[in-house]
């Protein structure tokens, strides 16, 4: 009987030492949290892609209400969205400078010198090491679809023409495509200035002519008409300055002899030649 | 005469069929000068500062460009001519690179302007080092790593065996088997240099035993009491790499992420040993070297003492040029050469083997599941799970596949070939390897 009364003595007192520990912590230990995160979080697309650059949306939601960051901030969520955060927590939602990956070349099938055939194993990585992939350009895009592979949302699509083309809706900026090409093509730009330079060739002249009919051959064209400082030749390649508001227009492509700077306010290669 | 199976060699590898027979008792000879030269300036280490310029003419064995930097070494003119430019041309590896383009001089002799002679016996450590760097000697056995940066030991490190690596694993190539046969004497020569500027306490010369007559040629250039000792060795692939032959010799393991050095040995290609006797004893630098031209899409096999810098295509056309089935070239050895774009390419220092090849040798089988038959752990020399990369690399896993080691694997493709599924196991591992190097390489710009 006595082992019986002991043991149920035992468990009543745990119970009260741990109900003190508990009571203790509750009332010492406590850390504040704002109530309007969780909210926050819910209004946030909640897909963790850290396209605004912390580690993942709730991290983001407690940045937000703590004031660190601006709605906006969000390369995910529409105008919308931004807007009913920026409603709830009583905040300016911040400028909207929306950010698309763009690539850097134009070089599809019918455009680029393919000097090989490559039959190896089927990724750009592995073609970028194995003799280049057998293409004549060893800086053009090699159309093994790398980039379209890890899209989590399903925003690039091979074109018949061996580009990938982004869809700027679906574009979340998230940035995992930049990481995947093992030739660097893709970049983040702002949607607000479509002049884009769809080529990465150093070379001039008939040297990078002779690798691809969309090359830029330096000839400075698009620098002569251009406002002052918006572009520049680096490496006999103009380099857009995307930090400058200054709005151009599509001048400055008017002259390109190879298309090789573009006006791109929707997807890249609409116009473009295509050879399947 | 013992029987193969008594030999030494390493723990694990794979037996491919070596296909030596069709170039092995070729006598080396000599490719014709052409009018053409491209020589890219990165050849081993960091890419050479020209010192000539556009116009002007040059001898053969003139200094062309001046290494930048201690892993870097010079390069010099292979023929009497006029420097052309220095443009970008297409490199073995698919790329347009910074190169150095010669005429040749119809009328010259081509005879070698040879630099002096020096007596290696008379320079200090230091300047041992910068005279080999001066020859523009690199590793000759494929990596095209500079040879001087080997002979530069950190100070309180014993070197106790100088090993030479004579193996030659990789199938059809024999120029290296070439080289011991028709210059058993140089290779003895050089390798008597650099273990006396190493204080090495003996010489290993490492041959698998499908070369008997190179055992034979060293052994009869083996002085008396000299410690040179000359191992015939099993055949297997990877014997050549380093680590294994060090393994195969002494029964020593090179631990993962170390050196040869940590364990007390230097090794260098035979190949190597012959450019520093022309070097030191001649006064020729590195302008030339031997090249086997083979497989069965070849007219006429051959080992050719090439000319650096000579095209890819004219050295196939001066070997009876290629069968018209043939589908694929590769530079270098068949497991571990890479296939190349074109054949408009120059034959660089590391270039050991042009190999010609058919459907029949490059149709790969249709792909199946892992049988989990571990064929592949008994192939690795490194001990790795070949099976387990593969399936992370396929998953992207980047950081799992570093803490299984993945860094550690040399792409030998010891286990491509032993699978049975056909599943591209090496081609999984380097292309992740390549994506996490450079991921690595963007996080050290950042910070």
């Amino acid at each position: 009987m006595g082992d019986v009364l002991m043991a149920g003595a035992i468990m009543a007192g745990l119970g009260v030492l741990l109900g003190a520990m508990l009571a203790f912590a509750y009332r010492f230990l406590r850390v504040p949290e704002d109530p309007r995160t969780a909210r926050v979080e819910q209004l946030l697309p909640g897909t963790n892609c850290g396209g605004c650059g912390e580690p993942g949306c709730r991290a983001f939601a407690e940045a937000l209400t703590a004031g660190a960051r601006q709605p906006s901030g969000c390369t995910v969520a529409g105008p919308e969205a931004v807007a009913a955060i920026a409603a709830f927590l009583g905040v300016d939602a911040g400028a909207l400078d929306r950010k698309v990956a763009r690539l850097h070349c134009a070089g599809g099938k019918a455009q680029a010198v393919q000097i090989a055939a490559y039959d190896g194993f089927e990724s750009c990585r592995g073609a970028h090491v194995t003799g280049g992939g057998g293409k004549g350009c060893s800086w053009g895009c090699l159309g093994l679809a790398d980039c379209q592979r890890v899209c989590d949302f399903g925003a690039i699509t091979m074109n018949d023409n061996g580009l990938p083309v982004v869809d700027v809706d679906k574009c979340t900026a998230c940035g995992d495509c930049v990481v995947a090409c093992p030739r660097d093509l893709f970049e983040l730009l702002p949607l607000r200035q479509p002049l884009l330079v769809q080529c990465r060739v150093p070379l001039a002249g008939e040297a990078a002519r002779q690798l691809c009919t969309a090359a830029c051959d330096a000839c400075g064209r698009c620098v002569q008409d251009a406002p002052e400082g918006l572009l520049r030749m680096v490496d006999n390649l103009p380099v857009v300055d995307y930090a400058s508001a200054v709005d151009a227009g599509p001048a400055p492509t008017f002259r390109c002899p190879t298309g090789a700077i573009q006006f791109v306010a929707k997807a890249q290669f609409a116009k473009q030649e295509v050879r399947a | 005469m013992k029987l193969p199976f008594t030999l030494r060699s390493f723990a694990h590898g794979v037996h491919p069929h070596d296909h030596k027979q069709g170039t092995e008792h070729l006598a080396t000879e000599h490719m014709p000068f052409v009018s053409r030269y491209v020589l890219p300036l990165a050849q081993g280490g960091k890419p050479a500062v020209p010192v000539v310029g556009r116009g002007e003419g040059v001898r053969r064995g003139q200094r062309i460009a001046a290494a930048d930097g201690f892993v870097s070494t010079d390069l010099h003119s292979p023929v009497d001519g006029q420097v052309l430019g220095f443009d970008r041309h297409r490199h073995p590896s698919g790329e347009l690179v910074p190169c150095v383009e010669l005429q040749a001089d119809p009328f010259s002799a081509q005879e070698v302007s040879a630099h002096a002679t020096v007596d290696p016996d008379g320079l200090d450590g230091d300047a041992f080092v910068a005279h080999v760097q001066r020859g523009g000697i690199v590793g000759l056995g494929g990596a095209a790593f500079p040879a001087h940066v080997k002979y530069k030991t950190p100070a309180g490190r014993v070197v106790e065996h100088f090993v030479l690596n004579g193996c030659e694993c990789e199938p059809y190539l024999t120029c290296d088997h070439r080289t011991m046969v028709e210059r058993a004497a140089d290779v003895l020569r050089g390798a008597r240099i650099v273990a006396g500027q190493l204080g090495a306490k003996d010489v290993h010369i490492g041959v698998e035993h499908n070369k008997p007559d190179a055992v034979a040629a060293l052994r009869a250039n083996v002085r008396p009491g000299e410690a040179i000792t000359i191992t015939p060795l099993q055949v297997k692939y990877p014997q050549g790499a380093e680590k294994m032959l060090i393994e195969a010799l002494f029964g020593v393991e090179v631990p993962a992420g170390k050196l040869p050095l940590d364990v007390g040995c230097v090794v260098n290609n035979v190949g190597t040993m012959v450019a520093l006797a022309d070097w030191f004893d001649r006064g020729v630098p590195l302008i030339e070297r031997v090249v086997t031209v083979s497989g069965p899409g070849v007219r006429r096999p051959a080992n050719v003492r090439v000319p650096l810098g000579t095209s890819v295509r004219e050295l196939l056309a001066h070997c009876g040029g290629t069968l018209p089935e043939t589908c694929e070239m590769v530079m270098g050895g068949p497991m571990m050469g890479s296939a190349l774009a074109s054949i408009d390419v120059p034959v660089l220092k590391g270039t050991s083997g042009v190999l010609a090849f058919t459907a029949a040798e490059t149709a790969r089988g249709s792909e199946y599941g892992c049988l989990k038959c571990g064929r592949c752990l008994d192939a690795c020399a490194n001990f790795l799970n070949p099976s387990v990369l593969a399936r992370l690399a396929r998953a992207g896993e980047m950081k799992t596949l570093e803490a299984n080691f993945v860094m550690d694997c040399m792409e030998c493709g010891a286990c491509s070939f032993a699978c049975p599924s056909n599943i591209p196991i090496v081609q999984l591992i380097r292309v992740a390897k390549s994506a996490i190097r450079d991921e690595r390489r963007k996080e050290a710009g950042k910070s």
